[in-house]
């Protein structure tokens, strides 16, 4: 009932979307049939897919961890390979119906046509982007991160209060500043930099027992930048979260479909689970309580 | 004998009333060209287009009093701070001035390196001595580093006492060459010839510009933020973005105004006395 209602909702705000943009590029179809009709045809056989049968899914060059496991989406590992396989599934595509494709991040949120069904890449929805490109409903909101150095007396610690007497860090005006404000609330005043750069210099140094990024900041601070430096957990949700979500071509016959499986998969509780199976165990961003 | 009551000719009582006169309406015109203008201005601001857009987002007394207690708890930093480094500053300023001005060659490399000293450090942004040493000393991880504070603080030693190393120089150079030489021919050595003849005229002569700087440090002991600490612009700028709201920042700016006025009535009081002392009315 839930997701119907929110179905028909985004449908409308589609259809409203394109009346007033006047100017977006005529398909063959009019956008508002398929508004309207959207939740009826979200079949396989309906959905007017690049091929007819297939679903061709996008994502960058290389694929990165966790979001991807070894550089080969299809192998279904790691993140959003895993909510791309889920959502195929959920409209009714086979694994073997699903093609890769790669498309580099600025490409895809240029305007312009797309070969590609949906990209999946770590897109932040922003009100920017949507006027070039759809994007579905969001797969993932991101979360706040603890990282610190392998040496740090807070490295390992699985808890909240094992955080309170720890001097961390964070940029100015951000959602990290909040996690720790809001959430952890150390004893200690917590330091606050310019940039996540001087951020991390401060935290190398050793002048900062942990600095808090956004999760995939702190995959890439820990995975490249600074190797000494591990992930200690993820701060329970906070303030208004970056949420990421599947990159559609602009007016895509497909839109309204997409968010409704990607609705429907939040809705069962999947895509938490495989939030909590790649990111949080397997790539071993742990959850503080 | 008894003086006749003093009478004005009638001349000159025409010209008293003639310049009683002009005073009244010179009073009278700067009061209303004051008031056209400030009656413009308040017109001006108030009646754009913006205003209550501008008004909203830089004066909201509800943001103001809410950012407060976490700006001026920043401020108290500010204060620790410019009260320790405006001390560094001018001891360190007084020391290269008086080895700047050393004679005899003798002294050349303590020279050279106190001029160069004051090339460098009046040349370079403070910002980058900030960065050097609040996020690259650090990096050393030697034993006993200090805090950051510290850390910060020395570069605003370092980079203030530049600018008040010449200030102390150029009051050093200004005292007479024949006050020098009286001093000598009573049989004062080069120490105490500085210490009792030339420094009490050119520190006071300086006093003005020295303190002119002092209140310049005021307002950049605040850029230690940068390394982490939350001084008050931080607090507001941290305020700013929780509510998109710039209010935090005015409250700020008014902050600094209060502390920068006992300064700048100082520096005031020390140039009239200075200026009265040296008319010889001591």
């Amino acid at each position: 009932m839930v997701s119907t209602s929110r179905t028909l909702a985004l449908g409308a705000a589609g259809a409203a979307l394109v009346a007033v943009a006047a100017c977006a590029p005529q398909d063959d179809n009019s956008p508002t049939t398929t508004a309207t009709t959207a939740a009826a045809s979200c079949t396989k056989d309906s959905l007017r897919t690049r091929t007819p049968g297939k679903l061709t899914i996008a994502t960058d060059e290389p694929a990165y961890e966790p979001w991807f496991k070894d550089n080969k989406p299809d192998n279904g590992e790691g993140f959003e390979a895993a909510v791309a396989y889920a959502v195929a599934e959920q409209l009714g595509y086979a694994r073997g119906d699903v093609t890769w494709t790669r498309v580099k991040f600025d490409a895809a949120i240029a305007p312009g046509p797309k070969d590609f069904d949906f990209d999946i890449n770590q897109f932040s929805v922003t009100e920017e982007r949507k006027r070039a490109v759809d994007f579905s409903a969001p797969y993932y909101q991101v979360r706040q991160t603890v990282i610190a150095l392998k040496s740090s007396k807070i490295a390992g610690k699985t808890s909240l209060a094992d955080l309170r007497g720890a001097k961390l860090g964070a940029q100015v005006g951000t959602t990290s500043y909040q996690a720790i404000t809001e959430v952890i609330k150390p004893t200690v005043q917590p330091q606050v930099y310019n940039s996540n750069d001087d951020a991390k210099k401060a935290l190398q140094n050793g002048q900062l027992d942990g600095l808090v990024v956004d999760l995939p900041t702190a995959f890439y601070i820990t995975g490249a930048e600074l190797t000494d430096a591990t992930i200690v957990g993820q701060v329970p949700q906070v303030g208004t979260p970056e949420e990421f979500g599947l990159l559609l071509d602009k007016g895509s016959p497909l839109t309204a479909c997409v968010s409704d499986a990607v609705g429907k998969l939040t809705a069962a509780g999947t895509l938490k689970q495989l939030e909590q199976k790649w990111l949080a165990q397997a790539a071993g961003a742990t959850e503080l309580t | 004998m008894t003086l006749a009551p003093h009478i004005l000719s009638e001349a000159q009582q025409r010209r008293a009333a003639y310049r009683r006169r002009q005073t009244v309406s010179s009073v009278l015109v700067a009061a209303a060209s004051t008031a056209a203008l400030g009656t413009l201005l308040v017109v001006a601001v108030t009646g754009a287009p913006g205003w209550d857009r501008v008004r909203e987002s830089f004066l909201d007394p509800a943001i103001a009093r809410d950012a407060l207690p976490a700006v001026l708890s920043g401020l108290w930093l500010n204060l620790r701070l410019l009260v320790a480094c405006a001390a560094g500053a001018l001891l360190l300023g007084l020391l290269i001035a008086i080895l700047r001005t050393l004679r005899g060659p003798v002294f050349f490399p303590v020279r050279a390196l106190a001029a160069g000293y004051t090339y460098t450090f009046r040349g370079l942004p403070l910002i980058i001595v900030l960065y050097v040493l609040t996020l690259g000393v650090p990096g050393l991880r030697l034993q006993g580093m200090p805090s950051v504070l510290v850390l910060g603080g020395l570069a605003l030693v370092l980079t203030y006492g530049g600018y008040l190393a010449e200030v102390f120089r150029a009051g050093i150079e200004s005292v007479h060459p024949s006050q020098l030489a009286a001093a000598r021919s009573l049989g004062l050595t080069y120490r105490q010839t500085m210490r009792h003849v030339v420094l009490p005229q050119a520190v006071r002569r300086v006093a003005p510009p020295l303190l002119n700087d002092v209140v310049a440090l005021q307002k950049d002991v605040g850029l230690v933020s940068l390394a982490g600490p939350i001084d008050a612009v931080r607090a507001a700028q941290i305020a700013t973005a929780e509510t998109f709201n710039y209010t935090p920042y005015i409250l700020a700016g008014a902050l600094f105004v209060l502390l920068a006025i006992p300064l700048i009535a100082v520096t005031d009081w020390v140039t009239l006395r200075s200026a009265r002392r040296q008319g010889g009315t001591r």
